[in-house]
């Protein structure tokens, strides 16, 4: 999927998010740096890994009195870091955008959909209100919605958790934005549904060769929809591969994690259970860039 | 001899024009000793049915019967002692201002016992925690110490028979692992009988014999893990669901 001879779309160096606390500063994210393409990245690592902030820390939207440093987040070879937070507004959701986990507490409640996903366009592009509504409409169909008018009036506790991911979804993509970030945007569906959003995204990136970060804590998911995948523990990188070849991983954490989940073909009257080793917080960072 | 046994199970929620008819008709019995699983997506039914069988749900028809005993619909403190509930929430499911001490010297003076002291040491090692764990509240512990917690309180009337509702659904796959690994050793160490509800096919299949399926609220399959593990399923839906718990295949690569 991925073509070296294409520039990478964003390159993020030597990124830390530090919280001070009253016994000292805490680092979420300890220094790591890697590049994202056309491609589908994959983000995986349990509670506490520094996921959800390497999406968020690219947006800056870490809420004070958090910090966020970095050497260079550059989105085309454009530098976001010395940006002020005016200009900052012009990058999130018109060339960045970012998917939140839980579609019911990301949508503004008192208004209806339609509004919300006009609104998301017409903010970025200086559209009239009858081609936002088009935009939305033809927005919603390509989302797999079946009556794009009904859901356009619906408000957002009329739907259920897939429609409103969806929903989600349009309105992110919307202002046609170069890279998505996507953080557990399916934790919160059933199976079935989690195929079908999966699907639209996957459609959606390969049409518009968007970057698409996926983040996630589930290997077995990453490992099939993803290309590459950055492994993180106690916020760094420990292990870059790609993500057909996951199952191959060599570190001893990701293999940890791997042999942990109980499989459905290989029956076991015990699971693994992962050995920490404090070795691992102290290693330095993959890189992973390409 | 059976431990659980449900015949025509109907569970509803409100009335009149407002009925939902959560769980239709459900039929099964699970032997003692036996591990036995409900899988389905969420709206499924499949936590009313142990809802209905504690006493949670208490809009039900049909005949509940509990280790030999027929149930009514009142619930008395022996049935509290052959049957226990683990839910699925560990930061829901205790007390924010109970220490562990409280929560299990309650639950044991409950019911009656009067060691209560050696029998807390005992619980908390049983379930790997340790004494020092005993005077702690529950946000000085993680989501596995809690869970454990939870499955401590649970085994504290020395139950026969234990309904897990998705009890590791909240919790990292390594620590998943070690409540799987801790709830098979309990099995084996007491003859427990498990039902156990969850939503990853992968999961049942690791803990149990037998699994019902379930959609809409009626079971639409009742299979063995053998035949889960060989792809054997007959009803489709069963059988989306397999797919579906396999990962990801774009819709393209499929055609």
């Amino acid at each position: 999927m991925s073509d070296p001879s294409q520039p990478n779309l964003l390159e993020v160096e030597d990124l830390w998010v530090r919280f001070p606390t009253r016994s000292g500063v805490f680092d979420a994210v300890r220094g790591i740096s890697f590049s994202l393409g056309k491609e589908r990245l994959g983000i995986v690592g349990e509670s506490g890994s520094g996921k959800s902030m390497t999406g968020r820390a690219i947006l800056r939207l870490i809420r004070k009195p958090g910090r966020v440093e970095a050497k260079r987040i550059s989105l085309e070879g454009r530098d976001l870091m010395p940006l002020s937070e005016k200009e900052m507004r012009a990058v999130r959701g018109y060339q960045i955008s970012m998917i939140m986990q839980d579609p019911k507490f990301s949508l503004n409640p008192v208004l209806k959909v339609g509004q919300q996903i006009m609104e998301a366009y017409q903010v970025h592009t200086k559209g009239s209100n009858a081609e936002a509504r088009q935009k939305t409409l033809d927005m919603l169909e390509a989302v797999a919605i079946r009556d794009p008018e009904r859901v356009f009036n619906a408000y957002p506790h009329e739907m259920s958790g897939g429609m409103g991911q969806r929903v989600m979804i349009a309105m992110m993509m919307i202002p046609d934005p170069k890279i998505l970030i996507a953080d557990e945007p399916t934790s919160a569906l059933d199976v079935s549904v989690q195929t079908q959003v999966l699907d639209i995204m996957d459609k959606l990136v390969r049409e518009r060769g968007m970057g698409l970060i996926f983040i996630s804590h589930d290997l077995n998911l990453v490992a099939s929809f993803c290309d590459r995948v950055l492994i993180m523990y106690g916020g760094r990188i420990v292990e870059v591969c790609d993500a057909d070849k996951l199952h191959e991983a060599k570190h001893p954490y990701t293999r940890g994690l791997l042999n942990s989940l109980p499989q459905l073909d290989k029956p076991c009257d015990k699971l693994e259970v992962l050995k920490r080793d404090p070795a691992w917080r102290d290693e330095p960072s993959v890189s992973g860039v390409l | 001899m059976s431990g659980i046994i449900l015949k025509d199970l109907d569970v509803w929620f409100g009335q009149g024009a407002n009925r939902v008819d959560a769980v239709k008709n459900a039929n099964f019995a699970v032997p003692l000793g036996e591990s036995f699983g409900l899988v389905g997506e969420s709206g499924s039914g499949k936590s009313t049915i142990l809802r209905a069988i504690t006493g949670l749900a208490e809009t039900w028809s049909g005949t509940i019967i509990i280790d030999g005993k027929t149930l009514g619909h009142k619930r008395d403190s022996e049935f509290y002692k052959t049957v226990q509930m683990v839910f699925q929430d560990p930061y829901a499911s205790l007390h924010p201002r109970h220490t562990v001490d409280q929560v299990l010297s309650e639950t044991l003076s409950l019911h009656g016992f009067d060691d209560i002291e050696n029998r807390i040491d005992k619980l908390l090692l049983d379930v790997g925690l340790g004494p020092s764990f005993r005077f702690r509240y529950p946000h000085q512990l993680s989501g596995g110490q809690r869970q454990r917690v939870a499955i401590a309180r649970a085994l504290a009337p020395e139950p026969r028979i234990l309904l897990l509702d998705e009890p590791t659904s909240a919790l990292d796959v390594s620590v998943q692992a070690e409540i799987l690994n801790l709830l098979t050793d309990l099995r084996a160490q007491r003859g427990l009988t498990f039902l156990m509800v969850s939503h990853d096919l992968s999961v049942v299949s690791h803990m149990c014999s037998r699994m019902a399926v379930m959609q809409n609220g009626y079971i639409v399959e009742i299979l063995s893990v053998e035949d889960m593990r060989g792809q054997n399923a007959s009803h489709p839906y069963t059988r989306h669901l397999l797919a579906s718990s396999l990962g990801f295949t774009s819709s393209e690569a499929a055609q």
